[in-house]
């Protein structure tokens, strides 16, 4: 799970362009969206591409996708325990 | 109606960015959009969404931070006005859109498919809410763009003005000329041939 976090730190930081920001600067559990990394609704997007593309996964219920993107720990978690279905 | 005058012209071209005419940074980068990063670091500035930016943003934002230093006017966010023009409208990233068509489609590449996405830009950066225009021009139309301007000030209660052609062609060549106008007096008053001059220089 730890090497799947820093893993997706890394792709955050790419497929959103935070260039200024480095990957020991994210922590697992801060929320990505509002005050942590202040993410707006395009980079949501960009996350549900980037699950699609690097991943093979979709988050089936919008109504989910708030609580799966909420930190890169809760991605994390979703991606693990989708991936192997 | 009073006179209106160019306080500041900024110029962004073939890696160099002049300043009232002088040489301010230059940086031999082949590849635009390094050279607009290291733009971005040389005057320091801070804002993270500059990155996220396609290259016309990149390069209006960039001219506009730069316009606007020392700009500590106390106008209304209604009060500055944004008349801009191109002539390949927003194709540059019309075309990196329609390559990830092919794949998953890119939406932050999607929402900067529109030239005038630049305007709304510098006004979420600077909190402007005044007039906004996007013109699609063959060419640089001074006179046309000097006239609206001066049209703008007679009608509405703008006080300033960033006037700007802002040019990124499908192959990254670009050129940007900025003008921020007001009835300050300066030594340049708004005209066809003084912003047609700075154009040329």
């Amino acid at each position: 799970m730890n090497e799947l976090i820093e893993k997706l730190k890394l792709q955050l930081i790419e497929q959103l362009n935070l260039e200024e920001i480095e990957p020991d600067e994210i922590e697992a559990t801060e929320p990505l969206f509002g005050d942590g990394l202040g993410l707006d609704s395009i980079d949501a997007l960009e996350i549900i591409v980037l699950l699609e593309k690097e991943y093979g996964l979709k988050i089936d219920k919008p109504e989910d996708g708030k609580d799966i993107m909420y930190s890169v720990e809760t991605l994390a978690k979703f991606i693990t325990e989708n991936s192997a279905k | 109606m009073n006179k209106l005058y160019i306080n500041r012209h900024i110029k962004i071209k073939n890696n160099s960015v002049f300043i009232d005419g002088k040489k301010d940074f230059f940086n031999e980068e082949e590849n635009l959009l390094a050279f607009l990063k290291s733009t971005y670091k040389n005057y320091g500035i801070k804002y993270a969404k500059f990155f996220k930016m396609d290259a016309l943003s990149k390069l209006g934002f960039l001219a506009s931070e730069l316009a606007l230093i020392d700009n500590n006017k106390d106008l209304l966010p209604e009060q500055t006005a944004l008349i801009f023009a191109n002539s390949s409208s927003s194709l540059n990233t019309d075309f990196k859109y329609q390559k990830t068509i092919n794949d998953v489609p890119s939406p932050s590449v999607f929402v900067y498919t529109l030239p005038n996405i630049v305007i709304g830009e510098i006004c979420i950066r600077n909190m402007f809410r005044g007039e906004t225009m996007f013109f699609v021009q063959d060419n640089f139309d001074a006179k046309f763009m000097c006239n609206y301007t001066k049209n703008i000030f007679e009608n509405t209660d703008t006080k300033q003005t960033l006037l700007a052609w802002i040019e990124v062609s499908e192959n990254n060549e670009y050129h940007v000329d900025m003008y921020l106008v007001s009835e300050d007096k300066s030594e340049i008053e708004l005209n066809e041939i003084n912003i047609k001059n700075k154009f040329e220089l």
